[in-house]
This record gives C-alpha cells, sequence and structure tokens, in this order.
C-alpha cells in the first residue's frame, strides 16, 4: 500500500496549496478539511491509529467547526473576498513564496543524503499510547491541561469584555 | 493495512505541509487565514513527530503529536477570541490594524 501513501501526500499538498491561495474563507476551509482527512490516512498508513481518529475528530471536526462559526460570525461576504484578492497581488506574495521555496529546497537537499530507512510495518496501538502517556509523559499531560486551563481562561475573558461592551454601546444606544 | 515508505519521504511530506503554511502566514493580510496557516504549520510539525515515531515503531511520536494538538486547540481558541475582537473595533480583521494592544 505505499502508493497510497502518495497519493495522499499529492491530495494534502495540493489541498493545503488551494487553502493559502483562496480568497473565500468558507472555501479555504473546506479545502483544509479536505487536506487534513488526505493527513489522517497518511497516519493510518503509518500505524497510528489513534493519532488518526485525533486528527478527523479534533482538527477536521472541532476546531474547523470554531474557524467557521468565527467566519460565519464575520459575515465574510463578495465585498471581503474582493478586498481579498486586492491583498494578494504578486508583489505581496512573491517575496514569501521565493524565500519559502529557497529553504524548501534546502531542506529537500538535506533529505536527499540521508539513509534510506523505511518506517516500521508494525501498529503503535492506542494502548501503547495511553501507557506511554500517563507513564513517562505524564508531565507533559499535566503541563497540557494547564494550557488548555489558560486558553479557557483567556477565551472566557476576551469574550466577557467583548460581551460587556456590546451591553454598554447597546444601553448608551437606548439612552 | 500498514505501508511501508521511505522515512525522508514521510518527512518530506511534512516539510512541504510546514513550508506551505509559512508562506500564508508571510503573505496573507486576512488574520482568519493568517491562523489557518498557523493550523497547517502546526498539524506539519505534528505529522513530523508521527513519521519520526513510525520510523522506530514508537508510541512517543503519538504522544507528541497529542500535545501538538493541545496546543493547536489552545492557540485556535485564543486567536479566534482576538480576531472576534479585533473586528469587534476595527470591523475588519486586516492585521496590519492591529497595532494597538489597548483594549
Amino acid at each position: 500500500m505505499t502508493v497510497a501513501f502518495y497519493i495522499a501526500a499529492a491530495v494534502s499538498i495540493v489541498a493545503t496549496f488551494m487553502v493559502i491561495t483562496r480568497v473565500n474563507a468558507i472555501h479555504a476551509l473546506l479545502y483544509f478539511v479536505v487536506s487534513l482527512l488526505a493527513a489522517a490516512l497518511i497516519l493510518l498508513l503509518l500505524g497510528a491509529p489513534f493519532a488518526a481518529a485525533m486528527e478527523v475528530i479534533i482538527y477536521a471536526g472541532a476546531i474547523m467547526v470554531l474557524f467557521v462559526f468565527v467566519v460565519m460570525i464575520l459575515s465574510a461576504g463578495p465585498r471581503e473576498a474582493l478586498q481579498e484578492r486586492q491583498w494578494l497581488r504578486v508583489s505581496t506574495w512573491i517575496g514569501p513564496a521565493i524565500l519559502t521555496a529557497v529553504l524548501l529546497g534546502e531542506l529537500l537537499y538535506v533529505m536527499a543524503g540521508a539513509t534510506g530507512a523505511l518506517t516500521t510495518p508494525a501498529q503503535v496501538t492506542p494502548a501503547q499510547v495511553g501507557a506511554s502517556l500517563l507513564g513517562p509523559y505524564l508531565l507533559g499531560v499535566e503541563l497540557v491541561s494547564m494550557l488548555l486551563l489558560v486558553g479557557l481562561i483567556g477565551a472566557f475573558h476576551l469574550a466577557y469584555r467583548l460581551g460587556k461592551g456590546e451591553a454598554s454601546e447597546e444601553a448608551g444606544g437606548k439612552r | 493495512m500498514i505501508s511501508q515508505v521511505p522515512f525522508e519521504h514521510g518527512m518530506i511530506f511534512a516539510g512541504v505541509l510546514f513550508f506551505l503554511g509559512l508562506a500564508g502566514v508571510l503573505a496573507r493580510r486576512d488574520a482568519v487565514f493568517i491562523l489557518l496557516s498557523l493550523e497547517i504549520m502546526l498539524n506539519a510539525a505534528g505529522l513530523a513527530f508521527v513519521v519520526a515515531g513510525a520510523r522506530f515503531a514508537a508510541p512517543d511520536g503519538q504522544v507528541m503529536f497529542l500535545f501538538v494538538l493541545g496546543v493547536a486547540a489552545a492557540e485556535v481558541s485564543l486567536g479566534l477570541a482576538l480576531v472576534l475582537w479585533l473586528y469587534h473595533w476595527q470591523r475588519n480583521v486586516d492585521i496590519d490594524n492591529a497595532r494597538s494592544l489597548r483594549g
């Protein structure tokens, strides 16, 4: 099934290229979902079923839904797409494109001279991942939980002030 | 159904995705697209960890992928809250308008 890896990699790279070149945010999000599903297939082929499931559930599910909500709240319409098209001129993207292409070329050059090692055909089961998470990586799990708590409190703080600002604006309008 | 691919090809795949995300961050001005490109970069980093884990049949790669996932979730929740904040005060999501951090 080696050819499946290359097909999925090509799909993922093409879809990601479409993500960074679209002017409509919803189109970009849908292309990114395709890219993530192809990446999940690659994870499955590499013998990481748990990571593949997390890729679909959390990335393609939760995080993309969050993006869709925000794009819907911002109500991106034809006007925004027009503005985005004006921003996305050749003079804007040619510099970053050349610089990143040079860096990518260097990466390819380095990788071309590496050993011909293959990935192992063995599957790393979710049970092994769980045992490793709650064994040697217990401190990392605690740190990630604290990071998520900080993210929760920060998002709540921003949304609370946003809601209060809107409420006072409405009150000012009534007055 | 597990495929055996050269280790370098998996790393090159992750690297191409990472550089596409980097080009997106540098070239776009819309804050939503910049956050989306950051997600591409974080996802590529996680993929590189899993490829390296598959090289040695070790669970460490997937553990690191989960940590990257946690970082991405925290980053996207705060980032999108800041985008809404920016839109609320500036009425657009041009990142060039976000020059003053005062509320």
